[in-house]
């Protein structure tokens, strides 16, 4: 009986829409205007930044550039075996020479030369000489002893391994070449010699290089988190500006500041020198290297950690450690149970904050760092700007990039991104 | 932290010990931004102190870095360059930021996590990698070296501290008073912008001073989307401490240092502002 009333009086509104309907049309709509207004900063993010850090990623296993330059030679190369132990037959030769010879007229052959090289060296050389010769000769009859007799490398089995490798649309060697390993030329995987390693100390170096940062500012910042969180507002409020200035302050003016402080002539071993601690020839070395980099680093992180520690340790109310201390806690252990337990949330967000950003830092390890002190970011500049071994320097963004996604999930698990505060 | 009349000697030293190493811990962090103010002023062309500086000789100081920077045709193009690229950027993404955290603030948004997500990931991963990945596509589709390349990038990289300032404001405002104007016969429009404006113009505000800090330090993504001509003063100081270093990167970065003060300020008030509005009192 309940239900028959329910359906015939169904309640309405004033203009005789059921009610479930227009609450239901009313809540599309406010979602449709909330979707309208993040839709535009969404299309920007993604064609200004989300496209061009994937675009990134794909150059990390692309390797179209061999179907490119070689159109015929992978199409032919497919009928040969990788464990023959004889050189491909004439027709992958005659392939061979015509996309060598329209590679080298349109001067674009060298760019596969630069590629196999990565992967071979001589390779390099051997595309610019055989290019260099190719042009003058026409279409041959027997095209295997034509390319042989320019270059004896033509007739060797490494070479034609190589190319068939790396014959493909992808590669995976650049993401070898990231973590140090390599293809054998019969395929299998290797580590590198040891002197020819350098990604793997590298990722290590970054990776160390950062904790010690990270920890360097919990202990610098804890006990100045904890002095602004227990004074009176007042003063807090005119000490904060102490923490607030160089965060505030250009990046480049704290590392300039560094280098003056720092470097060889610098204020810090002059003064050292006057008073005597020093020798004026055995001035300390504290930038260029390792130390350079902490220092500053430390430095330029440091309000990361002291601002969460703060926001933090300021909702702690007093009476806790009080409490402690009425129930004969001495100090420390009042300190130890009671006080610190509740700013662990603050070290972890300070902690992952600075170590996000401290693993990837490129301008002042770039400036102070020298040789030893220079992190993975440094070496992805280098890549990207003066090797141009891009797919390289996309393995090792996209290693990076992971590492920092990662933290950065734990991040959101410690703290919440919604609740990331600025200033 | 005031020590109580009671405290024993032990806690005493202590309290004394731990007020010292404040002192050096402050002192570490402001130190190295007090020393560039004498430096920009040194006669020698050194990064360091001259014995006639420290026995306040007057020949010993001068101005002409300062006279070099203000004359100097690569930095004035420097300063021009990061005041237009640093203006546009802020015009858009706070424009775009602020929209998308009303958007945001809004109850029910279909997958707030996600999108939120993806808004703030330019804040987010490594500049390196964003730098290399506009760098590349930028060149691909010709806006490497170009002034809408940097702006465009700058306004990506400055939106999520938009979003985060707006949406902060936006928890804490309170949604009846835009009910109340509501049923006293307002619009929607006339509500924005008469209710909703007022109160979160302070978070647009510093938003767009986070937006504009950001575009105006930056200097990764300028170095490889930009080019010379695109120079901002960040590009500019990092190529002279990387070739020839002279103190006039330290007159600039005493500069520098004066509008991060000015900043400070500035915001230090607008925080005030929006705390009466709230009607929470310092305390």
């Amino acid at each position: 009986m309940a239900d028959a009333e329910a359906e015939t009086e169904l309640i309405t509104t004033a203009d005789g829409i059921p009610l479930k309907q227009a609450l239901k049309k009313a809540l599309w709509q406010r979602k449709k205007t909330a979707l309208l207004l993040v839709s535009p900063l969404f299309l920007f993010v993604l064609i200004t930044f989300l496209i061009p850090i994937f675009d990134m990623l794909t150059r990390s296993v692309d390797n179209s550039i061999a179907g490119e330059q070689f159109p015929s030679v992978v199409v032919e190369i497919q009928r040969w075996d990788l464990d023959s132990s004889e050189i491909p037959d004439e027709t992958t030769f005659q392939a061979l020479f015509k996309d060598f010879k329209a590679g080298a007229e349109r001067k674009t052959i060298s760019r596969l030369g630069r590629r196999l090289n990565y992967e071979m060296s001589g390779m390099s050389g051997l595309f610019r000489k055989t290019a260099r010769k190719i042009k003058k000769l026409e279409a041959p009859e027997a095209a295997t002893e034509v390319m042989i007799a320019i270059d004896k490398k033509w007739g060797k089995l490494d070479t034609w391994r190589l190319i068939k490798r790396e014959s493909g649309n992808y590669t995976n060697s650049y993401y070898l070449a990231a973590i140090d390993a390599e293809k054998l030329s019969d395929g299998s995987l290797a580590m590198k010699a040891e002197d020819r390693q350098v990604y793997v100390a590298l990722f290590w170096r970054t990776i160390r290089l950062s904790i010690t940062i990270t920890i360097l500012t919990i202990l610098l910042g804890y006990p100045i988190a904890y002095l602004l969180a227990t004074l009176k507002t007042k003063t807090s409020n005119m000490l904060i500006i102490l923490v607030l200035l160089p965060f505030w302050t250009s990046l480049l003016v704290r590392t300039s500041a560094w280098i003056a402080l720092l470097q060889k002539e610098g204020v810090i071993n002059d003064i050292l020198v006057a008073i005597g601690v020093l020798n004026d020839d055995s001035r300390l070395a504290m930038i260029h290297n390792e130390a350079g980099t902490i220092i500053a680093m430390t430095h330029i992180l440091l309000p990361f950690m002291i601002l969460p520690l703060f926001s933090v340790m300021k909702t702690i109310p007093p009476s806790w450690v009080r409490a402690a201390r009425s129930m004969g806690a001495t100090p420390f252990t009042a300190f130890r149970r009671v006080y610190l337990p509740n700013t662990i949330a603050g070290i972890g967000a300070g902690g992952i904050l600075v170590f996000i950003l401290a693993i990837g830092y490129y301008i002042t390890p770039a400036l102070v760092g020298g040789t030893k002190g220079t992190l993975i970011s440094n070496f992805i500049a280098y890549h990207v700007s003066t090797s141009l071994n891009w797919g390289l320097a996309a393995a090792l963004g996209t290693i990076l990039l992971l590492l920092v996604l990662a933290l950065y999930i734990l991040y959101d698990k410690v703290v919440g991104i919604s609740n990331m505060k600025l200033g | 932290m005031a020590l109580p009349i009671h405290a024993t000697l032990g806690e005493r030293i202590w309290h004394y010990c731990f007020m010292a190493i404040c002192f050096a811990i402050f002192t570490f962090l402001i130190f190295p931004i007090l020393i560039i103010l004498p430096l920009s002023f040194n006669a020698q062309p050194f990064f360091s102190f001259t014995s006639e500086m420290l026995h306040l000789q007057p020949d010993a100081y001068t101005t002409k870095w300062y006279q070099e920077f203000f004359t100097s045709l690569n930095w004035q193009g420097a300063v021009k360059n990061s005041f237009i690229i640093a203006f546009f950027s802020t015009i858009i993404s706070t424009f775009l930021g602020t929209l998308a955290a009303l958007g945001l603030s809004k109850p029910d948004f279909p997958f707030k996590t996600t999108i939120m997500g993806l808004l703030i990931s330019p804040m987010v991963v490594p500049l390196i990698i964003s730098a290399a990945g506009m760098f590349f596509f930028y060149s691909r589709i010709g806006l490497q070296g170009t002034h809408i390349g940097v702006i465009l990038a700058h306004a990506a990289l400055a939106t999520p501290f938009v979003v985060i300032t707006v949406t902060a404001t936006l928890t804490g405002f309170d949604h009846s008073l835009t009910r109340a104007a509501a049923s006293l016969g307002s619009s929607p429009t006339y509500t924005f912008f008469h209710v909703t404006v007022p109160l979160i113009i302070p978070g647009v505000i510093s938003g767009g001073l986070f937006a504009f800090i950001t575009s105006f330090d930056e200097v990764v993504v300028v170095l490889f989307v930009g080019s010379y001509n695109q120079r901002t003063i960040p590009w500019q100081m990092f190529s002279g401490i990387r070739e020839q270093i002279s103190p006039t990167i330290m007159a600039v970065a005493t500069i520098l240092i004066m509008i991060s003060v000015a900043l400070l300020i500035f915001l230090e008030l607008m925080r005030r502002r929006t705390e009466r509005l709230r009607g929470i009192t310092p305390h």
